[in-house]
C-alpha cells in the first residue's frame, strides 16, 4: 500500500497554531487572574506567526496529506481573512471580557482552535476534511457562545447554537455518505471524476447534495435555515458575536465555494437554481426583518443573514457550468468587505455597550454625533459600506459580486439584489440619522486597543472603497485558474 | 451477502427517527439522542457503502464521526447542566428568553 504523501510543511500554519493553541490553555494556568490580557497578548503574538507563516507560502499551489488539503491562492486569501478577523477579535476582547466580568484564560484558546477549523476549511478538498474543518470550528464557537455564563440569554444563546449547529452537521454527515455512496470517493478529485464519467442523474447523488447544502446553509446563516441566527447572535457575548458572524459565514461559504466549483462543477444547472433561491431569499427575508428590530445586535443579526444571500450570488456558475473566474473572485472580496466593516460596526457596538448589560438598543446612539463625532464618522462610514454607498468597501464589493452573476445569467437576481439593497438603505441609514440628528446622552467608552480597531478598520473601508483597484487585482490573480 | 438496499434503508428509517425526533421532543437531553442517532445512521451507510466498494474510506470517515460526537457529547452535556443549574429545568420550550 502506498504512504500518501503527507507534505506536512503546506499545512504548517494550521499545526503550528494548534500547537500553540494547546501550550497557550497550559500557558494560561500560570497566568495570575488579575493579569489575564497577557493569554490574549500571547494568542495575539501566535496569529502574527500563524500570518508570517500564511504569507511565507503566498503564491504556491500544494497538496498536503494525499491531497485532502490544499494550499492555494484561494486558501491563502481566506486564511487572511480569518487571521485578521481573529486578530481584530482579540483586541476586541482584551477591555471586553474584563468590563463585562468574563475574563476568563480560556477564551483565547477556544479563539484559536476555531481559526484553525476555518482555515482547514478553506483549505479542504476532500469532504471528510469539511466535516471534521467545520466541527472544528463549531465546538469552540458553541462553547464561546455561552461564554456569558451565568447570564441566561448567554447560556440559551449557546444551547440553541449547539442544538441546531449539531443537527445541521447531522444532516451534513448524511449528505457525505449519500454522495460517497453515488460516487465511490470523498476526495473532491474522486466525486469530479466519477460525475465526468456520466454518474450526474443517480438520485442517491442528488439527495447527498441537497443534504450538503441544508449542513452549509446553517453555518452561513442563509434562509430557510437562519431561524438560529438572531437569537444566537443576540444572546452570545458581542465580540464572540463579531467573531462568528464574520470567521464562520466565511468558512462556511469557503467550503461551499470549493465543494461547489470544484467537486460539483459538473452538476451547475442543477445546484445552481439551489443556491439562487437560498440567495434570494435570503438577501429579501434578511433585510425585510431587519428594519422592524429595534436592538442593534438583532438588527445586524438580520443584516447577516441579507450579507450571506450577497455573498451566494456570487456562488454561481453559468448553467453550461463554464468557469468563470470571477465567482470565486467576487465572493472571496466580498466575503472580506464584509469582514472588514462588520468588524469595525460591532468595536463601535462594543464601545456603546454599558457594562453589566449585553445588548444595545438603536436608541443608546443617539447623540454620538455630539459627544463622539469621531466615533460617530466611523460608524456612519461602516452603515454606508454595509448599505453598499461609495465611498466605501462595501459598494465595490456589492458592484463586484453582481457583475459577476450578470456574467453567470443570472440577472433576475442581480435586479432583486439591487431592490433589496434600497430596502437595507431604509434601516441602516437610520442608525446614522440617530446618531447625528437624535438627543441623546450619547456614551462611549474607547479603551485604546478598541479604538484602534475602530480605526484601522474605518480606514480599510475607506481607502479600499476609494481605490480598489489593486486588491481586486491581487483577489483575481490569486484565484485564477484554481477552479 | 445482505444487498446494501436493505443496509441503506435502515440508515434512512435511523434518520428520519432522528430527524424527528429534534423537531417534536422538547427535551434538550432528548433532542440530543435523536442528533446522535442521525448521526450513527450516516455512520451505518458508511459502513454498508464501504463493504460494498470494497475500499476503507467509508470506515476511517466513521471513526472521525464517532470522535466528532463524542467532543460534541462532552459541549453538549456540559451546556445542558450548566443550564439545568440556573433554571431547573431543561425543556427547550422553556429556553425564550431571546425573541423579537
Amino acid at each position: 500500500m502506498p504512504f500518501p504523501d503527507l507534505n506536512l510543511f503546506t499545512a504548517v500554519h494550521l499545526l503550528f497554531l494548534s500547537a500553540w493553541a494547546c501550550a497557550l490553555l497550559l500557558a494560561d494556568l500560570w497566568i495570575p487572574k488579575t493579569h489575564k490580557p497577557v493569554t490574549g497578548w500571547l494568542a495575539f503574538a501566535g496569529l502574527v506567526i500563524t500570518l508570517g507563516l500564511v504569507v511565507a507560502q503566498l503564491g504556491a499551489r500544494q497538496a498536503a496529506f494525499g491531497g485532502a488539503l490544499a494550499t492555494d491562492g484561494f486558501s491563502t486569501l481566506m486564511n487572511f481573512i480569518f487571521i485578521g478577523a481573529g486578530m481584530l477579535s482579540v483586541l476586541m476582547a482584551l477591555n471586553y471580557l474584563r468590563q463585562h466580568d468574563l475574563e476568563r484564560g480560556e477564551f483565547y484558546p477556544l479563539l484559536l482552535f476555531s481559526i484553525v477549523g476555518m482555515m482547514a476549511m478553506g483549505m479542504a478538498k476532500d469532504l471528510i476534511v469539511v466535516f471534521l474543518a467545520l466541527e472544528l470550528l463549531s465546538i469552540p464557537l458553541y462553547v464561546l457562545a455561552g461564554f456569558g455564563r451565568p447570564r441566561i440569554e448567554s447560556e440559551e444563546a449557546g444551547l440553541k447554537y449547539f442544538l441546531l449547529g449539531a443537527f445541521s452537521s447531522a444532516f451534513l454527515v448524511y449528505g457525505i455518505a449519500l454522495v460517497y455512496g453515488a460516487t465511490q470517493a470523498t476526495s473532491f478529485a474522486g466525486i469530479g471524476m466519477a460525475l465526468d464519467a456520466g454518474q450526474a442523474t443517480s438520485p442517491l447523488l442528488l439527495a447527498g447534495v441537497g443534504l450538503i447544502m441544508v449542513g452549509m446553509g446553517f453555518k452561513v446563516a442563509a434562509v430557510p435555515f437562519h431561524m438560529w441566527t438572531p437569537d444566537v447572535y443576540d444572546g452570545s457575548p458581542s465580540v464572540v458575536t463579531a467573531f462568528m458572524s464574520v470567521g464562520a459565514k466565511a468558512a462556511g461559504f469557503a467550503a461551499l465555494v470549493r465543494v461547489l466549483f470544484d467537486a460539483l462543477a459538473p452538476l451547475a444547472s442543477e445546484w445552481g437554481v439551489v443556491v439562487a433561491t437560498l440567495a434570494a431569499l435570503s438577501m429579501v427575508l434578511g433585510n425585510v426583518a431587519a428594519i422592524a428590530q429595534t436592538s442593534m445586535k438583532r438588527m445586524l443579526a438580520y443584516s447577516s443573514i441579507a450579507h450571506a444571500g450577497y455573498v451566494a450570488v456570487a456562488a454561481l456558475i453559468d448553467a453550461q457550468g463554464a468557469q468563470s473566474n470571477f465567482s470565486a473572485g467576487a465572493a472571496i472580496f466580498y466575503l472580506g468587505a464584509y469582514a472588514l466593516t462588520n468588524l469595525g460596526t460591532w468595536a463601535v457596538v462594543l464601545a456603546v455597550e454599558k457594562p453589566g448589560r449585553m445588548t444595545t438598543d438603536v436608541a443608546d446612539y443617539a447623540g454620538l454625533g455630539r459627544t463622539q463625532p469621531a466615533l460617530a464618522a466611523a460608524m456612519t462610514l461602516f452603515m454606508l459600506s454595509l448599505t453598499g454607498l461609495p465611498p466605501s468597501i462595501g459598494f465595490v464589493a456589492k458592484f463586484y459580486v453582481f457583475r459577476a452573476a450578470l456574467e453567470a445569467g443570472y440577472t433576475w437576481l442581480v435586479l432583486l439584489g439591487v431592490v433589496t439593497v434600497l430596502i437595507s438603505a431604509y434601516y441602516y441609514l437610520r442608525v446614522i440619522v440617530v446618531m447625528w440628528m437624535k438627543e441623546g446622552l450619547g456614551e462611549a467608552v474607547l479603551p485604546r486597543a478598541l479604538n484602534f480597531t475602530i480605526w484601522l478598520t474605518a480606514v480599510g473601508t475607506l481607502v479600499f472603497g476609494i481605490v480598489p483597484g489593486p486588491l481586486m487585482n491581487f483577489v483575481e490573480s490569486s484565484v485564477r485558474g484554481i477552479f | 451477502m445482505i444487498p446494501v438496499n436493505y443496509y441503506l434503508a435502515l440508515s434512512a428509517v435511523l434518520f428520519c427517527i432522528g430527524a424527528l425526533g429534534v423537531l417534536v421532543r422538547r427535551n434538550a437531553l432528548v433532542i440530543f439522542m435523536s442528533i446522535e442517532l442521525m448521526l450513527n445512521a450516516a455512520n451505518v451507510a458508511f459502513v454498508a457503502f464501504s463493504r460494498q466498494f470494497g475500499h476503507l474510506d467509508g470506515q476511517i470517515m466513521v471513526l472521525f464521526v464517532l470522535t466528532v460526537a463524542a467532543a460534541e457529547v462532552a459541549v453538549g452535556l456540559a451546556m445542558i447542566v450548566a443550564i439545568f443549574r440556573v433554571r431547573a429545568s431543561i425543556n427547550v420550550d422553556e429556553l425564550n428568553q431571546l425573541r423579537g
